[in-house]
């Protein structure tokens, strides 16, 4: 017992070990936020300073992997053909957990910059020269964004949920961009994606996408002046993305079931409110310019174990596909999951992301009018959105 | 053939009082703990293992401050442990970089199985009743063993407590409590019988409980600083397991009865979100049954069989609800998995220096899920393994070739991934002089399409390979014997090894991030060096154990040459890491220091400074104390984890827990 008096004496060894392990585990602090990289990848052009209507370059939205918090922001400087990765957690180093997870839409709208940030259930806006943050809007599981006069609509999946917990209705916000406030909510149909303003109304794709397989096959049609749905025109299951061309028809697309119903590409009247055509092209995404219409399509087959990835052109005018493919050089070969198309209203110029293995930073492709690929930067992780500026860049550092 | 097999508890009592008093003995020579666990039939010297094995077992795996098995596990060299944070988070086992999916884990000498994902949750395992932990690369190198014991790249085996009664002692009850942070109480109860001669029983029971909450910081410099906790990591456990142990003329049986129950919370990823306004509410049930029953005997003087079997049903419900979490989709998922297995394993030594084995497994597997266009699934394989055992001299040598037939079917025609039979070879040998032993091996195994990767609604695809992998390890063991000054013995161990992965089963997005399937796009290759080391002291009549690891990987991903990424090293890979423990027992005290360090990691194979996770190191202290009330033995504990308080995650986006506390009260009847 006379041992047991003393017992930490024996302990001097372990006891000298860890006072030099203490000392050790002096962590050095904490990592400052993550800086942006430039590369210089265009030539530049000029545009004067007193021209406002002209694009100056674009933001590009990452949405990241779910749930690793990774969604970032990009800038392509066309002035000097700079392009700036990863800028956002720079500009806003108070921000917490930067820019959030999964970046799902991203718009230009009245000097403001907008993004949809779906797992984050929130709208961050910024202003759109120096991408400071102005203040963010909860939105449970917001999905898409577009404008119209002082608003701003928002389409969501969380709507209110009856008895039945599989029949949960969306929503669309209504956001007065004044007061960057949401000041009413229309119930949709079942997983609105994306919408646009036409004619005094706003249309909404509905896909239903938590329903399988009882997709929802509408488009919800919402009377601005009274913001209530006045009519829901069916169209086929699991719809996605939007288009108005020039003459003024909605151009829909149809994800199928991923089985054994293919994907496919609708056109809607909205006068008669109607489906008046249909064409069998696959479309993951489009983008309108004038009359010509570009549509991708990245499909997985599991009979060819592969992807199977397409390009259409098509005229809005006649509705005929004019080009099975749009870029003419081999870039083609190079890209791997194309995740975005975009085309620039000055410059007719083309703009493709490519997610890759989704995991991999992507990449964004610029090509001239005609299909030549004029340069490439790497980008985030799975680069979903590009939005266009004419508003001149400042940067804050 | 050895006179310990013919007198067991002879054996026990000399080596329990042998451990007494040395009490590192143990530690030393892997040779107790194979007399405690198995009667081994092939007589065994000092054992000289021909493939890689690291053990924690007996005191040094009670003083470890860990509430799991994976906690312990991280102590090996050469593992990396996912771990989503705190006492509910799931835990999984990675060894040598090939994939979670290639280790194999073992109960008490039976597979763990998981049809569905291939993944068991080390998490859930308590260090309560668990007397050694082993961990072995290739495979085990003892060769009297079922088919399945080849059939991963790695093996951990988990052995619980088994009883001995020495000096006519009947009864052990040993009754414990833990009271920890986090809102922890875990009570314990181990029972067990002497009931006849031959025959004893035990009880183990263990309940467990826990808010998981606790607080974590995100912090930038000169920027943000924030402090928030984690919420809905709340778990509710219970096990009962129930064993009979039986010995006879030239063998031994065992029985057993596993049930575990539990309910927890999925805290999420901590990504950006408004503090406090949507709280994750997914819940998880698990359910596990098992019975399992192992027979061996020598049933001539050259021939032993070995039986085992198993009966498994596990069920998981999984509970996402929106009008809880109004940003969730609804999800309400059951699945329920059957499994049954048989095995025989005949041991003939012709000769003292060769030994031959043979041995048959067959399993069945079936899921049941209540998913949309559900194929359920059954398996059925058959493995049949050749294995020699040769000594001659200082030279050993150990060679095996297993054979595995799949087959499955599914309820849907046309659904199912069809058969597979592969053969694939392992050959260990090794090399003896004075305290050095050389050793190499070299194993080429696969894994398996788990169900999900097949079979899941969307995700599945049944047109996935097996994922192969082929390991090179070249090594050796350095052992300096007991002595009797201040340093009593050390031992080393040391290999290098490359491994190659093929047609790694990833999963991929198809169109857009909602929907993805699983393909075979992948290769990878691994050099790596883990390096281990013991130490025994003895100072002032105070017992020191000191080890340490080190690990190295260079973990490259090799799969698309074109990539601007290609070789980057592999998610959550360290290239460093390493671990150290120091254990001091004197008279009743005892104390235990343990300290992991882990390198800095990408969290994908783009090494990019969007994708780097820095370096993390932890200690954990523990003091105990044994005191004697009467005629009980009473054990009181007390441990202090993360000393330092540090923030860090093992996986993006989960944070672990700062520091945190435990007592423990273990009172022996």
């Amino acid at each position: 017992m006379n041992k047991m008096s003393h017992p930490l004496s024996p302990f001097t060894f372990p006891l000298f070990l860890l006072l030099s392990l203490l000392l050790a585990s002096c962590r050095t602090g904490d990592e400052p936020v993550i800086p942006s990289q430039v590369e210089q990848v265009g030539t530049g052009i000029y545009i004067s300073s007193t021209d406002t209507t002209s694009v100056r370059g674009f933001y590009l939205l990452n949405a990241g992997n779910m749930g690793s918090n990774k969604c970032t922001l990009d800038y392509y400087d066309a002035l000097t053909g700079n392009y700036h990765r990863n800028i956002y957690g720079e500009a806003n180093p108070d921000v917490v957990n930067e820019l959030g997870d999964m970046g799902n839409d991203l718009q230009v709208y009245d000097g403001k910059l907008w993004a949809v940030i779906n797992q984050s259930n929130l709208v961050e806006v910024m202003d759109a020269a120096t991408t400071r943050h102005i203040t963010q809007l909860s939105i449970p599981n917001c999905r898409h964004i577009t404008f119209h006069d002082r608003y701003a609509y928002v389409s969501s999946f969380a709507g209110p949920v009856e008895i039945d917990p599989t029949s949960q209705l969306g929503y669309v916000a209504r956001i007065d961009i004044d007061r960057l406030a949401i000041i009413d909510t229309c119930i949709v149909g079942y997983q609105p994606e994306e919408l646009v303003v036409h004619g005094g109304h706003l249309y909404v794709a509905n896909s239903g996408g938590y329903r399988f397989p009882n997709y929802d096959r509408t488009l919800s049609v919402i009377d601005l002046s009274t913001f209530t749905v006045t009519d829901t025109i069916d169209v086929a299951i699991n719809l996605h993305s939007l288009q108005v061309d020039p003459q003024g028809y909605i151009w829909v697309s149809s994800l199928g079931d991923y089985n054994t119903i293919a994907p496919k590409t609708y056109v809607v009247d909205p006068t008669t409110r109607r489906v008046c055509d249909s064409l069998d092209i696959v479309n993951s995404g489009m983008a309108m310019a004038g009359d010509s219409l570009y549509i991708y399509g990245a499909e997985w087959s599991y009979a060819a174990n592969d992807w199977v990835i397409t390009y259409h052109l098509v005229d809005t005018r006649t509705r005929e596909v004019i080009a099975d493919r749009f870029i003419i050089d081999d870039t083609e070969q190079q890209i791997v999951m194309p995740y975005a198309v975009a085309v620039n209203p000055t410059t007719r110029e083309l703009y493709i992301t490519d997610a890759g293995d989704f995991i991999a930073p992507g990449k964004v492709y610029c090509f001239t009018p005609e299909g030549q690929l004029q340069w490439k930067a790497t980008t985030g992780n799975a680069p979903s959105r590009i939005a266009f500026t004419s508003t001149p860049h400042t940067f804050l550092k | 053939m050895s006179k310990n097999r013919r007198h067991p508890r002879l054996v026990c009592v000399v080596l329990l009082a042998l451990a007494t008093l040395c009490s590192h003995a143990e530690t030393m020579t892997d040779t107790l703990t194979n007399f405690i666990d198995e009667v081994t039939v092939v007589a065994r010297r000092v054992r000289r293992d021909v493939i890689p094995v690291q053990q924690l077992e007996g005191d040094a795996l009670r003083q470890l401050s860990a509430y799991s098995v994976a906690d312990a596990i991280r102590y090996f060299a050469g593992v990396q442990i996912k771990d989503y944070g705190g006492i509910g988070g799931l835990k999984t086992v990675n060894v040598r970089s090939l994939g979670t999916n290639h280790t194999g884990v073992f109960y008490d000498g039976v597979q763990l199985g998981n049809a569905q994902n291939g993944q068991i949750d080390l998490g859930r395992f308590s260090l309560d009743n668990m007397e050694a932990l082993q961990l072995y690369n290739g495979q085990k190198s003892t060769i009297h063993q079922t088919a399945k014991d080849y059939s991963s790249a790695s093996s951990v085996y988990m052995q619980t407590r088994k009883p001995i009664f020495i000096n006519g002692e009947r009864r052990h009850i040993n009754i414990g409590m833990k009271v920890g942070s986090f809102d922890t109480y875990n009570p314990s109860l181990l029972w067990e019988q002497r009931l006849t001669e031959r025959i004893s029983a035990q009880v183990s029971a263990e309940y467990m409980t826990t808010s998981g909450e606790y607080k974590f910081r995100y912090a930038k410099k000169n920027g943000y600083d924030t402090t928030e906790v984690r919420r809905n990591g709340d778990v509710e456990a219970l096990r009962i397991e129930s064993a009979l142990f039986g010995a006879m003329e030239r063998g031994e049986w065992r029985a057993k009865l596993y049930f575990y129950d539990s309910e927890r919370g999925y805290p999420g990823a901590a990504v950006r979100e408004e503090p406090g306004k949507f709280r994750h509410q997914d819940r998880q049930w698990d359910s596990s049954v098992f019975g399992q029953a192992s027979w061996r005997k020598g049933l001539a003087d050259r021939y032993s069989l070995l039986l085992n079997g198993k009966v498994a049903y596990d069920y998981l419900r999984y509970l996402s609800d929106p009008r809880l979490d109004v940003t969730t989709m609804y999800t309400d998922n059951s699945y329920r998995q059957t499994e049954a297995y048989l095995s025989a394993s005949h041991l003939y030594s012709p000769a003292e220096w060769l030994s031959l084995s043979l041995a048959n497994d067959v399993q069945y597997n079936y899921l049941d899920a209540n998913l949309t266009n559900f194929v359920y699934p059954t398996r059925w394989t058959a493995l049949t393994s050749l294995a020699a055992s040769l000594t001659l001299g200082d030279f050993s040598a150990q060679t095996s070739l297993l054979h595995t037939y799949v087959d499955d079917r599914t309820r849907a025609v046309g659904g199912a991934a069809g058969t597979k039979s592969v053969l694939t070879p392992t050959v260990a040998m090794s090399w003896k002089t004075g305290p050095l032993a050389l050793r190499s091996f070299y194993k080429r195994i696969f894994r398996m399409p788990t169900f999900n990767d097949l079979y899941y609604t969307f995700i599945g695809n049944k047109a996935l390979k097996p994922e192969y992998t082929t390991q090179y390890d070249l090594g050796f063991t350095y052992d300096i014997p007991c002595g009797k000054d201040l340093l009593q013995g050390v031992q080393l161990q040391v290999d290098g090894y490359f491994n190659e992965v093929e047609d790694k089963i990833v999963a991929m997005p198809t169109s857009n991030q909602f929907r993805w399937t699983m393909m075979n796009f992948g290769l990878c290759h691994i050099w790596g060096a883990d390096v281990a080391v013991k130490a025994l002291w003895r100072v002032a009549d105070t017992d020191i154990s000191t080890s340490a690891t080190y690990t190295y990987n260079r973990a490259m991903d090799h799969t698309d040459r074109r990539s601007e990424w290609y070789g980057g090293q592999l998610p959550y890979i360290p290239r460093h890491a390493g671990s150290a423990i120091v254990a001091a027992t004197r008279g009743a005290w005892s104390v235990n220091y343990s300290f992991i360090y882990t390198g800095e990691r990408y969290e994908a194979s783009a090494n990019i400074l969007e994708n780097y996770s820095k370096p993390w190191y932890t200690s954990d202290l523990s003091l105990s104390r044994e005191l004697k009330v009467k005629q009980y033995l009473l054990r009181v504990s007390a441990e202090v984890n993360n000393l330092f308080n540090q923030q860090y995650e093992v996986v993006q986006c989960y944070p672990m827990p700062g520091t945190n506390f435990k007592l423990k009260l273990n009172m022996m009847l």
